[in-house]
């Protein structure tokens, strides 16, 4: 009878190496995908009893901060309600986290790992979440909301010098203190105009004529172009075979790039991008950041990528501007398929502010450890060289005039240069519905600051009358 | 050294462990590491020293690892019982006490225990009243769509736990008689017992089957089929018995699962733990992907003791923890290496169970102590694989961890009844 309880044994024994393995499975092998699975709320339920940390504002101002329940559990609060909403984002157990709160979630829960994470739970210490400091501006920010007035738009300001976010505005915004409930979560998700949507970084609009920036740039840089290089600039050119017009179809005649800048001249700008070509195009525009998700510290599913989109089957896909479907003449007036997003702009005039140099932006500075030390920092980073300093020179006195003379003189600060561009992108032609954009920096001698700002829709406005008296206002606010 | 000797100094490294484990849990919740956990191990030791005791005095022969094999596996349960809740681990501590005491009270009255023989019918009428007493009205109960426990006053157990040491013995006796007639006829060049013969075997089929109806419970009827067929192979060692067996039962277990509602959801929620609908639904797949993502956040080395999200304020994210998902606690704290190093300890406990089996002289004491080791394993199979998604979670306790009073005093006794027949054989073998 001993040979079958030996077999008998033999077959538990495998019985048991079938656990052994479906254990290792699901510690080892599955263990990446089961903790991404949806359902999974281990974690987000694990940081409910985590003192997360706050969030602060340039000022000290506390944008969000957590509050301990009577259960021992923690609850997010946010005190200044929507200023930064779309930036700041949420941290509730049900709608998840979203915006800095996801990107900088190990930092703000304070995942301290390896031998002082170790010594810490010994310690019997709770896990503490590190405080997050930025550079945002509450103030300025304020300022951008009041002046947007309610209507759908957004303001990005940044630092040209380091690529600090000073301002980031979004509207519609909303309160993310709502989103404990789940009825209020579930209103804002379906609510007209996407409140939730942080249109600076994931709203793609047409940039219209700021996008003549990037242009001139090209033109300048590259030595096909001086400021006064002269191109014909008469109504209903062909570019691409089809007659392009300019604004009100003024005829302009032969004129100097600085003055094609300075009245907007579309047919002289498409011309000047036709003749640069898509390969030279295409090269400063990914210097300008076009091409790839726009580089900011917020979650990738926040942020899109500016540049050509073209639907061969009916899908809106990003292509090279060298695709054969690009109109290169008209996507460099901002027209055609070119989609950009308000950061983007910004970034454009970030890098003409900053002597051809385009700082990487970063809302974020630093992190503080419960202790009071610096557990991370943000150092500036260098996103690229877009084009030389002395091109940047130019391109910078071509815009002052923009603001001096030309399209965007209601940006005009009293004592301090500004330098900038106007840009009105139609989206109805026949009921007259147009984006104005505008896009600047100052002080044109030392930048401190570069903005973009843009309204989704307005009846007939103009980027030089609607979006750069918005402008003004924030620069103001920033440099004072 | 001798038997008892290795024994006791066996007991040792299960007296570190508990105080260890305390230890770590004392240092978790927070509360400063007093002598506290030194008072619990000193206890634990006491128990298990007392058990020693008898052993030594009526078993002194007896095989020496299975008590601090179960030692060990007692102050995990213990430790994670109490890392869960305080009171369920005082109340565990206390049906340990009475677990001792039927444990010594199998000793001390079942000095021989073949007279076990004499009163086999009267053993499988009792268990298999037993195991339909859940569905007797006003003291049945229901859990989770399975019949499995009763209520007396106060008291609550599940008879379950008694029936399958019962319905071992039976079978262990009833086979040693038929053995040899179960193989005397060949047909077609195949065994083909004659129907009086193979007839109690078939109504034991039969029982198993009106399990899954009665009590509901694919993971119970399982367990008592799979402890029949071993037996039924080493009584018979013949391959045909379990291969017809097997198919039988997952012939009646299809039926079962396609007609029986409770059953057929188990199965589905076996097969589809993220679907949104089954997880969603009660009784769905709610418990099975808790207890997966628990063990996908343990990964190798654990979360630390004491570490595991078990509830976030009053609401419970893994049910049943302390019963039917104390693995995957396990696992979540310890890891895998930790849900591993368990495993092993139960393989070392039915190494004994079967090495006990091998050196029993007669072919009762083989054929019982092979049912019993065999029962406890499938148990640990049931449950184990059911957590860890190798067959349908069904609630079994783990055997001396899972918090659960009828499991710990009728795993006692088991082992008890193991501890017999190893020292009647060890001592037949010295001679």
């Amino acid at each position: 009878m001993n040979k079958p309880i030996i077999r008998v044994f033999a077959v538990l024994l495998v019985l048991f190496g079938l656990l052994a393995y479906f254990t290792t499975r699901w510690t080892v092998i599955d263990r990446a995908e089961l903790q991404d699975n949806p359902q999974n709320k281990r974690e987000l339920l694990a940081q409910q009893r985590i003192a997360r940390g706050s969030i602060e504002a340039a000022s000290g101002t506390v944008l969000a901060r957590s509050v301990r329940r009577s259960d021992g559990t923690y609850a997010r609060r946010y005190p200044e309600g929507g200023l930064f909403a779309q930036t700041v984002g949420y941290s509730f157990l049900n709608p998840g986290t979203a915006g800095l709160e996801r990107f900088y979630n190990g930092q703000l829960t304070g995942r301290t790992a390896g031998l002082e994470g170790t010594l810490r739970k010994l310690q019997g210490k709770r896990q503490q979440g590190n405080d997050l400091q930025t550079a945002l501006d509450p103030l300025a920010q304020q300022v951008a909301i009041d002046q947007l007035a309610g209507r759908a738009g957004a303001v990005v300001a940044l630092d040209p010098r380091n690529g600090r976010v000073k301002v980031m505005a979004s509207i519609p915004s909303y309160d993310p203190n709502v989103l404990r409930s789940a009825r209020q979560t579930a209103r804002l998700n379906s609510a007209p105009g996407a409140p939730l949507l942080n249109r600076t970084t994931a709203g793609l609009y047409p940039p219209g004529s700021t996008f003549k920036v990037v242009t001139a740039a090209a033109a300048i840089d590259s030595g096909l172009y001086e400021p006064s290089s002269t191109v014909n600039g008469d109504n209903a050119i062909p570019i691409s075979g089809v007659p392009l017009n300019n604004d009100g179809g003024q005829s302009f005649g032969e004129v100097d790039l600085t003055t094609a800048l300075t009245q907007s001249v579309n047919t002289v700008w498409a011309q000047v991008g036709e003749r640069v070509g898509k390969r030279r195009m295409s090269r400063y525009m990914e210097r300008f950041g076009f091409g790839s998700p726009v580089p900011v510290d917020l979650p990738p599913s926040e942020r899109l990528a500016s540049g050509l989109y073209c639907s061969p089957d009916g899908n809106r896909e990003l292509v090279s501007p060298t695709d054969s479907c690009v109109d290169i003449g008209r996507a460099s007036i901002g027209q055609d398929k070119l989609l950009a997003t308000p950061l983007q702009m910004a970034m454009v005039a970030s890098a003409v502010a900053n002597r051809g140099i385009l700082m990487r932006p970063a809302i974020a500075t630093r992190t503080i450890d419960p202790e009071g030390r610096t557990a991370y920092e943000n150092t500036p980073q260098r996103f690229s060289r877009v084009m030389s300093a002395a091109s940047a020179e130019k391109l910078t006195a071509m815009m002052q005039r923009v603001v001096q003379e030309g399209t965007g003189t209601a940006a005009a600060l009293s004592g301090i240069e500004v330098a900038g561009k106007t840009g009105t992108a139609e989206r109805d032609v026949i009921n007259n519905i147009t984006q104005p954009w505008f896009i600047a920096f100052a002080p044109a001698s030392d930048p401190q600051i570069a903005i973009a700002v843009t309204i989704e829709k307005t009846v007939g406005g103009f980027g030089g009358t609607d979006a750069a008296p918005i402008a003004k206002a924030v620069m103001e606010s920033v440099l004072r | 050294m001798n038997a008892r000797n290795r024994e006791l100094l066996g007991l040792l490294p299960a007296s570190l462990l508990i105080v260890a484990g305390f230890g770590a849990v004392f240092l978790q919740e927070q509360t400063q590491l007093d002598n506290l956990s030194l008072t619990y191990g000193a206890i634990f030791l006491g128990l298990c020293f007392a058990a020693h005791l008898i052993i030594r005095v009526r078993l002194p022969d007896a095989d020496p690892y299975l008590l601090p094999i179960i030692a060990v596996l007692a102050s995990i349960g213990l430790v994670v019982i109490y890392r869960l809740n305080e009171t369920l681990a005082r109340d565990q501590a206390q049906w340990f006490v009475i677990g001792l005491i039927a444990f010594a009270a199998t000793i001390v009255l079942l000095r021989d225990y073949r007279v076990l023989e004499r009163y086999r019918y009267l053993i499988a009428a009792a268990s298999i009243a037993l195991l339909l007493l859940p569905r007797v009205p006003g003291i049945g109960q229901q859990a989770n769509g399975a019949y499995l426990g009763i209520s007396l006053g106060p008291v609550s157990f599940q008879p379950a736990e008694f029936a399958k040491i019962g319905i071992i013995i039976f079978l262990a006796s009833y086979l040693r008689d038929t053995r040899a007639l179960l193989v005397s006829r060949k047909r077609y060049g195949i065994t083909l017992p004659r129907l009086k013969h193979i007839g109690p075997l078939l109504l034991v089929w039969g029982l198993a089957m009106l399990m899954l109806v009665f009590i509901r419970d694919l993971g119970s009827s399982l367990m008592f089929f799979g402890g029949f067929l071993a037996m039924l192979y080493v009584a018979t060692d013949r391959l045909i018995f379990p291969v017809v067996g097997f198919g039988l039962f997952g012939i009646g277990a299809w039926f079962f699962a396609t007609t029986v509602g409770h059953v057929g959801d188990r199965i589905s929620a076996w097969q589809h733990p993220f679907d949104p609908k089954l997880y969603e639904q009660i009784g769905g797949s709610y418990q099975i992907a808790q207890s997966l993502f628990a063990q996908a956040d343990g990964g190798l080395w654990g979360e630390g003791f004491g570490q595991a999200l078990i509830s976030v304020g009053d609401s419970p994210i893994l049910p049943a923890a302390q019963t039917d998902l104390i693995y995957a606690v396990i696992v979540n704290e310890l890891g895998l290496i930790g849900g591993i190093a368990l495993l092993l300890v139960y393989v070392l406990l039915i190494e004994r169970g079967f090495r006990i089996a091998v050196l029993a002289r007669d072919s009762f004491s083989k054929l019982l102590a092979t049912g019993l080791t065999t029962v406890v394993a499938l148990q640990v199979f049931v449950i184990v694989g059911g957590v860890t998604k190798v067959i349908p979670l069904t609630g079994v306790t783990l055997p001396f961890v899972s918090y659960g009073g009828s499991s710990i005093v009728a795993n006692f006794v088991i082992v008890a009844l193991l501890l017999l027949i190893s020292d009647r054989a060890r001592r037949e073998a010295r001679r």
